[in-house]
């Protein structure tokens, strides 16, 4: 008889979706699917604002990755009035699009899924959150907080607020630098380069105990995309060229402007999902599947660009490339660049430049601002009439390019691990790791809490439930 | 015979006051510090008592009057701030917000509305009306401002400035009821007026987010209202009498 496991909801993610795990007549696994629940709809309530004031509104998308929206807009918002912004306020926003990784991977690595790593898959659920590991390991904990909370106040310190700050704003930034404020930043890199450091080394010793997850965590070959710099072969976050390699990382399929990106990529609609799913359009839907994020931007790119996170990409060369495992150590890497970035680009001299802004309006009628957001590509895509209304909108965010590849992970996993005879809630737990290591983000509130209660249906196929387990 | 006095006593709170019979019990109220909110009412523009916000009770008096447009009189006992008065200003409140299209968090003036301002100081910490959700456009057709209908509550500000002050009366409400909408010259867009001279005032004047400097984005929108004191003081005139 089949069965149909549900998860729902997934735990320790940004944001509301499930896991559905259809089992076939033998009890193995016959399909399993990943389904975000939520719908936000911010595409059609743009529509009539005018143009300029989109940061501000896009930047409330989300309340972790508000700094990814407020940049992917205002650039497009700048493509519209024909104004390049360079120079200092280009500097300002890569620093607080740093410090935006910076907390948003703190998040995603230490609160959500560092439980999974030190307590282990199978550990008692009750346990497994970052409440438990304040019992085992508090100084894990610590650092995650700490390193949450510096990127959060270079936000507060810079932008003016953590959450939601308006000072990204179309045409620049609305406040330079102040001296004090630099000084403050750097006085702290040195410690949070240290604290970045020894998580590194901690989770590079655990990664030795999860071969198996590295193994069947949505390993299978896709492509890869990322923002790259305009003129190097390194890692740019802020704004670049967009790039897609195949799945040996070696071939450059396809390298252009943000403004091409719709001869690149198509996005198909699922009838059972709010999430769309793109693929690469040269090679059609879905074999044109692709993955964005952390793993993506280290498979793509040839250099990061700063010493010390050059040195771990080179051992992290010696890793699968493909297994999406990877991405937390990828995001890992990239704390390490971030914060070698942000030291850089605080000691030029032009930093405390109080030209930060460039006046415009609406002089063409279409606008795409692409950034790369802590968790992948995210392309913003605006139409405006004469005079300056927005009459349309696309948005393709960075959890999206994902769909495909973590739908088939979520099989991949489910088919390793879940046995319909007896169903063990550490099963389920992988299942919801997989999802993890993409760090989803389906809204902007963080559900992270062992509290949340999962609950568990096997139904027969009249839709009867024949099983239910609750935990939480 | 006793002489006509035009100098009033009377009590506001409690509290012995005085006034000229010219003036009203807003403008007393302001002499003697006493608070009473208001929206409608602007110094230096005609009076409407259009909003209701500066509602008071008069003991022996059978219904609210507006302090902005009621004028004093002898022995008259005025109570500015009972529960019945702040359970109506919220409600006044309410009924704005619920009747227009409100979302301060992303507009241009967060921070910096009369409206949000009167909000959180009469505690308005919900809405218990239906919002109207009406679909309301915005005007981007003027080179250097926007009138974005969503934010407006129909103070009239705009249009008694445009009028009084700089007489071009460019602006002007059509419609009734809540159909009822600020247009300028015969319902054309901002951009073809012919009447308008660009001057800000009706900007500045505005309460909230609803006319505003194009290309301000969030939070930013600071209007400034000195000019009406300068610019009656100045022309002697006095739109009140
Ligand atoms: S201020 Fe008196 S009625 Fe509006």
């Amino acid at each position: 008889m089949t069965q149909t496991i549900t998860i729902d909801p997934v735990t320790r993610i940004e944001g509301h979706s499930k896991i559905t795990i259809q089992l076939g007549e033998d009890g193995s696994v016959a399909d399993a699917r990943f389904h975000v629940t939520q719908y936000r709809g911010f595409e059609k309530f743009i529509e009539g604002r005018p143009f300029y004031e989109l940061p501000g509104i896009m930047g409330r998308i989300c309340g972790i990755c508000t700094i990814s929206h407020e940049l992917a807009a205002a650039q497009a918002c700048e493509a519209i009035m024909s104004v390049r912004v360079e120079g200092t306020a280009a500097d300002l926003r890569r620093i607080v699009n740093y410090a935006s990784l910076l907390q948003s991977h703190a998040l995603s690595f230490f609160y959500l899924s560092s439980p999974d790593f030190l307590l282990g898959m199978e550990s008692d659920v009750a346990k497994r959150s970052i409440f438990g590991l304040l019992e085992t390991h508090p100084e894990i904990v610590r650092d995650g907080v700490r390193l949450r909370s510096f990127g959060q106040k270079i936000i507060e310190r810079m932008a003016g607020r953590r959450i939601h700050p308006t000072w990204i704003v179309a045409g620049g930034v609305s406040e330079p630098l102040d001296a004090g404020v630099r000084e403050t930043i750097l006085a702290e890199l040195p410690e949070i380069k240290a604290l970045v450091r020894r998580s590194l080394d901690w989770f590079k010793r655990a990664m030795a105990d999860y071969h198996e997850e590295a193994r069947v965590f949505a390993n299978f070959p896709t492509l890869f995309m990322t923002l790259v710099d305009e003129r190097e072969d390194v890692l740019e976050l802020y704004r670049g060229r967009l790039r897609v390699v195949d799945s040996t990382r070696r071939e450059i399929l396809a390298d252009f402007h943000r403004t091409e990106y719709q001869d690149y990529i198509g996005e198909a609609v699922e009838p059972d999902s709010y999430l769309k799913s793109p693929y690469y359009k040269p090679m059609g839907y879905p074999d044109g599947i692709y993955r964005v994020g952390p793993l993506a931007r280290l498979n793509v790119i040839g250099k990061m660009g700063t010493p010390e996170a050059d040195q771990e990409l080179a051992e992290y060369r010696g890793l699968n490339h493909l297994s999406s495992f990877y991405f937390h150590y990828a995001r890992l890497i990239e704390c390490l660049h971030a914060v070698e970035r942000i030291e850089d680009l605080l000691d030029k001299p032009s930093i405390l430049n109080p030209r930060v802004r460039a006046h415009a309006s609406a002089n063409v009628s279409e606008g795409i601002g692409v950034t790369e957001a802590p968790r992948g590509t995210l392309i913003h895509h605006y139409e405006v009439d004469e005079q300056g209304v927005v009459t349309g909108g696309n948005l393709v965010v960075a959890t999206t390019h994902n769909n495909l590849a973590m739908n088939r992970g979520v099989l991949q996993v489910a088919r390793r691990y879940i046995d319909g005879e007896n169903l063990s809630e550490g099963m389920l737990n992988r299942v919801e790791a997989v999802i993890r290591t993409f760090d989803p983000c389906l809204s902007c509130s963080t559900h992270a809490s062992a509290q949340i209660p999962l609950r568990v249906q096997l139904l027969d196929p009249a839709g009867a439930v024949i099983e239910e387990a609750l935990r939480g | 015979m006793p002489v006509r006095s035009r100098v009033k006593t009377f009590t506001m709170d409690g509290q012995d006051v005085s006034g000229h019979e010219s003036e009203t019990i807003l403008e007393i109220a302001r002499q003697n510090d006493i608070d009473i909110p208001t929206l409608c009412q602007l110094d230096g523009l005609s009076i409407i008592g259009a909003c209701r916000l500066c509602l008071v009770e008069v003991v022996g008096w059978n219904k609210l009057v507006p302090a902005c447009a009621t004028y004093v009189e002898e022995g008259m006992e005025v109570v500015t701030n009972s529960e019945r008065l702040q359970n109506y200003r919220r409600m006044i409140i309410e009924m704005l917000f619920a009747e227009g299209n409100h979302v301060c968090s992303v507009c241009v003036s967060n921070g910096n509305c009369s409206l949000q301002y009167l909000a959180t100081k009469l505690g308005m910490d919900y809405v218990r009306y239906p919002y109207l959700n009406p679909d309301r456009t915005v005007d981007m057709s003027h080179e250097r401002f926007v009138m974005d209908h969503n934010r407006c509550i129909l103070c009239t500000r705009c249009v008694r400035v445009c009028d009084e002050i700089e007489g071009a009366h460019t602006w002007d409400v059509e419609g009734r009821g809540y159909k009822s909408h600020l247009i300028t010259d015969l319902d054309i867009p901002w951009g073809d007026s012919r009447t308008c001279t660009s001057c800000g005032k009706c900007m500045n004047v505005c309460p909230t987010g609803a006319i505003v400097e194009k290309g301000k984005p969030a939070g930013e929108m600071i209007k400034r209202r000195e000019f009406l004191g300068y610019l009656t003081k100045m022309r002697g005139v006095n739109n009140n009498e």
